[in-house]
């Protein structure tokens, strides 16, 4: 059947079988492979992006599912100015050794910024508490995303300088 | 790679397509919210629909409310909603309780309440949660709504009393003064399933018990409740003395088996000490002086 699924700010329309999954509709028809593939369970997190605005696992949801609606994957985090704050944060504070679980990281960490600006260690450890690191051991993430918030707060602060 | 095998796909527009999808399409095809539950069996083919009917369009299966004295929750209220809802916090903390250890935060964005209690896992905590609550599920079919007390819902593992041609549409907690409720849960890790878990709800009369209601998750508890406990609790004072001994009686009646998470009498210790736990919570919380 025929779905268009706005990816990233730009509608893609293919023809898909129902059975296709929203991460293989990602890498396989429209080459974004940034959105990794890991367990096919739920369970590794690598997977995740945005569906709506909201944090999902991709191997979960099947690709006509997302059939006019919003996906935002990790080649959507940079913009214009460069670097996402949550990959700059990232890429300061050595927040991944081999990468494979940082895509889906990062669009959760992306979501809980948009919802809670300063969240504490325990916000961010929950909020990424359904996606697996085997390098980290999770310490650098959670500063990854301390920094991300401190940098967005800093740019913030001068906003509000510049605006008085 | 786990994908699952060929199916027909159709979104509905409303409850009363999705039943007439249903009608049309026969007892080969499911209903598919969330599909947490559903997808990986699909992807595993223990379930092997022949049409997946997509309800996730259904605005008028979604939100929390208070409605006729009730907590009303839509089905296809998502679990991330109902974990953060005021409502559920202020009225039946157990909700809460349950919803906390359900998954993780990532999937809780797209699992539904509706899904969960339909998917009638033997170890899934809504179930236990609802039967605590004396919850009622409202069905809608064809000939149009009919309601069924919670612990008349499931009749056995991954069944439900919702026909076919049938949908769950929501589910209502009555509201009565008094209330205290808490769930206990031992899991090996986050987001697993239960080793085993205690819901409990008490609505105190003074320091007497009112009317008590105690769920049971992945204990082999037949429709997920503990009657002979509620039975001993019911009418008597709310001390520790008596919740301990409900969590006796609880223990005696369970049927729990072994499994890679827990031998049968490991399970049952749970199964009672759990229900103890969940009882004196929810005394606190009747109370007013949760610690």
């Amino acid at each position: 059947m025929q779905i268009t699924v706005t990816v990233n700010g730009a509608a893609h329309t293919r023809e898909v079988e129902p059975r296709l999954l929203l991460v293989h509709f990602l890498r396989d028809e429209l080459r974004l492979t940034g959105t990794h593939w890991g367990c096919d369970t739920s369970n590794c997190g690598v997977c995740v992006v945005q569906l709506d605005g909201q944090p999902v696992k991709s191997c979960t949801v099947l690709a006509v599912m997302a059939d006019g609606r919003e996906v935002r994957t990790v080649e959507g985090l940079a913009g214009a100015a460069g670097l996402d704050p949550v990959q700059q944060g990232f890429s300061d504070k050595h927040g991944l050794q081999c990468g494979f679980c940082t895509p889906g990281m990062m669009m959760t960490c992306r979501a809980l910024l948009d919802r809670n600006p300063d969240p504490s260690d325990t916000e961010i450890r929950v909020a990424i508490s359904g996606q697996i690191c085997r390098c980290t051991g999770y310490e650098n993430i959670v500063r990854s995303v301390r920094a991300a918030a401190e940098m967005e707060r800093a740019a913030r602060v001068e906003v509000e300088e510049v605006q008085a | 790679m786990q994908v699952p095998a060929q199916f027909d796909y159709e979104r509905a527009t409303g409850v009363r397509h999705a039943i007439a999808l249903l009608t049309r399409y026969g007892p080969e095809s499911r209903l598919v919210a969330g599909g947490h539950s559903l997808i990986p069996m699909m992807k595993l083919r223990i379930a092997n629909p022949e049409t997946l009917i997509d309800i996730n369009d259904l605005d008028e299966l979604t939100g929390i409310s208070i409605t006729d004295g009730a907590l009303r929750i839509g089905a296809m209220v998502r679990h991330a909603e109902l974990l953060d809802s005021p409502l559920a916090v202020e009225h039946f903390p157990i909700l809460v309780d349950a919803e906390r250890v359900i998954a993780d935060p990532v999937v809780r964005n797209r699992g539904t309440i509706g899904g969960s209690l339909c998917q009638a896992d033997p170890s899934e905590d809504l179930s236990a949660a609802f039967t605590a609550l004396h919850a009622v599920a409202v069905i809608e079919g064809e000939s149009g709504r009919r309601e069924v007390p919670a612990r008349e819902f499931h009749t056995g593992p991954y069944q439900t009393v919702v026909g076919d041609a049938e949908i769950l549409v929501e589910v209502r907690v009555p509201i009565r003064t008094g209330s205290g409720s808490a769930y206990e849960k031992v899991e090996r890790r986050v987001g697993d399933w239960a080793v085993a878990a205690g819901g409990a709800a008490l609505w105190l009369d003074g320091d007497t018990v009112g009317e008590v209601g105690i769920g049971l998750t992945a204990v082999g508890a037949a429709h997920f409740c503990a009657p002979q406990a509620e039975d001993f609790l019911r009418g008597g004072p709310a001390t520790e003395e008596r919740f301990a001994e409900a969590g006796r009686i609880a223990a005696e009646h369970v049927r729990p088996t072994a499994d890679q998470r827990g031998p049968e009498d490991y399970k049952r210790h749970l199964a009672g000490e759990l229900t103890t736990r969940a009882l004196r919570r929810a005394a606190a919380r009747a109370r007013g002086s949760e610690a």
